[in-house]
């Protein structure tokens, strides 16, 4: 049972209805407690594909699987928590209202609740901003607030689109350091979608690289620069190499390289 | 001086001072041109009859108020359930929302009349029905554009956590529409005051707001005339800062009312 993947992906396109091809014959599985990082330029589906994951939106074919169930079944039971790149706070709840609010919707009672989100609060080191509404906050701790709430719940995998991508450069280096320890702490699988090729290689155990129009798995790469991973881990010559050759796959497919991928490995 | 009053001071100075100005001038303007008193009372003058008449006037602005809560409360919180039955019934609401915005653009004082017919001139529940159904159709309007404009990705969010459309709804959609229900309950609030004294012009009791100002401006008595007028304002300003009151109390978490007021 220990081999089953966290998600398993066969043969998953996508038609939207003006005729566009998001997807097309996606293959891939995810290892439990695995980092999994979908990087690609715009339009290469890889937000789609997270949705597809999240039981957001219906595959137009194919199969998705999350522990071994239908990922309409995963949603049900509350296997899977959502980050998107805007925090997507309700500006009437309090930070620990917010982070409560799935709490609410499983019926925890009010005392386990409030263990619970304090529990988040020190996680996500936000401790005393508990009262706080969204909009008091940065963006980054409004991103650390949507983490503490989608994993308030312990979801065994956390979906999360372009999290860090509205955020300046320096909170979101920090907020890298402060995901891989959450995710070391609570032992969940992660599925990041991101633009940055650095930030992808930073966090995760392997990286997929797509390339667009149909968007589609165009490689596949092991990053294996030890874990825990600091500040030194961004200077490492290693780090350099899968770098470049990240880039490389991405610009070898004859894709459609942004220039802010290239930028944002430097 | 505290910071507190010192603000409100601030605040409120400059208004109490143009309100001040304006009502000088106006006193000034008409002894100056000597301006018929038909054509425009002297402000001392309306307030000498507001204080002579006080006590009837009074009683016809709160009766005429009744009349207008009334219509408020029955319009608005049928446009409330109606709002939510469209945005949870979508198929409902793109089939019937045509007909409330086009309905929102028709001038329904014409229905008055009809409506002291169907309901009885004296039954003040005549003046109501024109006021509820003033106030009908801005509460729709705008409640639904509340619960319906929420940033799609929270309600993906909520089915995320396989939250159903009730829980949806009580959570997300119903606290995202409350700015906007204000916003719709404020215009009806001025709406139900226009109901119910217009609905008077076209008949009711003679303890009416609307028959008093419409029988002192048929007698000439047009001090009184204005005088009711000023009561009508009064009671209308009242119901409004009610409202925008309640609003506050509720909406407090609007980033975008911080905004606005500079906090």
């Amino acid at each position: 049972m220990n081999e089953r993947p966290a998600v398993s992906i066969q043969g998953v396109s996508k038609h939207f209805k003006a005729g566009v091809t998001a997807l097309s014959g996606i293959d891939l599985d995810v290892r439990p407690q695995e980092f999994i990082s979908l990087i690609g330029p715009s339009g290469c589906g890889k937000s789609t594909l997270l949705r597809i994951i999240g039981d957001l939106i219906d595959p137009s074919e194919g199969v998705v699987e999350v522990n071994g169930k239908p990922a309409s079944q995963a949603r049900r039971d509350h296997d899977y928590g959502i980050v998107f790149q805007e925090a997507v706070l309700y500006d009437w709840r309090t930070v620990s209202k917010n982070i409560a609010l799935p709490l609410e919707l499983l019926r925890w009672g009010r005392e386990k609740r409030t263990q619970r989100v304090n529990e988040m609060l020190r996680l996500v080191e936000l401790e005393g901003f508990e009262d706080r509404r969204p909009w008091e906050l940065s963006g980054g701790m409004q991103q650390r607030v949507a983490i503490a709430r989608a994993l308030s719940f312990d979801p065994s995998l956390l979906l999360m689109d372009e999290p860090f991508g509205a955020l300046d450069e320096m909170t979101r280096e920090r907020l890298n350091m402060e995901l891989l320890r959450i995710w070391e702490a609570s032992g969940s699988t992660i599925v990041f979608v991101t633009h940055s090729i650095a930030e992808a290689v930073f966090l995760s155990t392997r990286v997929v690289v797509m390339s667009p129009r149909p968007g589609q798995i165009a490689d596949l790469v092991d990053i294996d620069l030890p874990y825990p991973r600091t500040a030194e881990t961004r200077e490492e010559p290693r780090f350099f190499e899968l770098v470049t050759g990240v880039r490389e796959r991405l610009a070898g497919r004859g894709a459609q390289v942004e220039p802010e991928l290239l930028e944002d490995a430097t | 001086m505290t910071v507190a009053l010192r603000r409100r001071v601030v605040d409120w100075g400059p208004p109490l001072l143009v309100f001040a100005l304006g009502i000088l001038s106006w006193q000034l303007l008409v002894v100056a041109f000597n301006v018929q008193e038909f054509l425009l009372p002297k402000p001392t003058e309306i307030a000498r009859t507001l204080w002579d008449e006080r006590s009837s006037l009074w009683h016809a602005g709160i009766y005429t108020f009744k009349e207008a809560l009334g219509g408020f409360a029955i319009g608005s919180s049928l446009a409330i359930l109606v709002a939510l039955v469209f945005a949870a019934f979508r198929p409902f609401g793109t089939a019937f929302m045509p007909f409330a915005v086009a309905a929102n653009a028709v001038p329904i004082i014409a229905f008055a009349p009809i409506m002291n017919n169907w309901f009885g001139l004296l039954n003040p529940f005549s003046k109501m029905a024109i006021a509820a159904v003033l106030c009908f159709f801005p509460v729709l309007i705008n409640m639904l554009r509340g619960l319906t404009s929420v940033d799609p990705r929270a309600i993906e969010l909520m089915r995320s956590y396989a939250a159903g459309q009730t829980s949806t709804f009580r959570r997300v959609r119903i606290p995202a529409s409350l700015p906007h229900l204000f916003a719709g309950l404020k215009i009806a609030s001025v709406l139900s005051m226009i109901g119910a004294i217009v609905g008077e012009y076209f008949g009711g009791p003679i303890t009416a707001l609307g028959v008093t100002i419409l029988n002192a401006s048929a007698y000439t008595n047009f001090s009184l005339a204005w005088a009711g007028i000023v009561v009508a304002s009064a009671f209308g300003i009242l119901f409004y800062s009610a409202v925008a009151f309640a609003e506050r109390l509720t909406t407090s978490w609007d980033p975008s009312r911080r905004a606005f007021h500079g906090e």
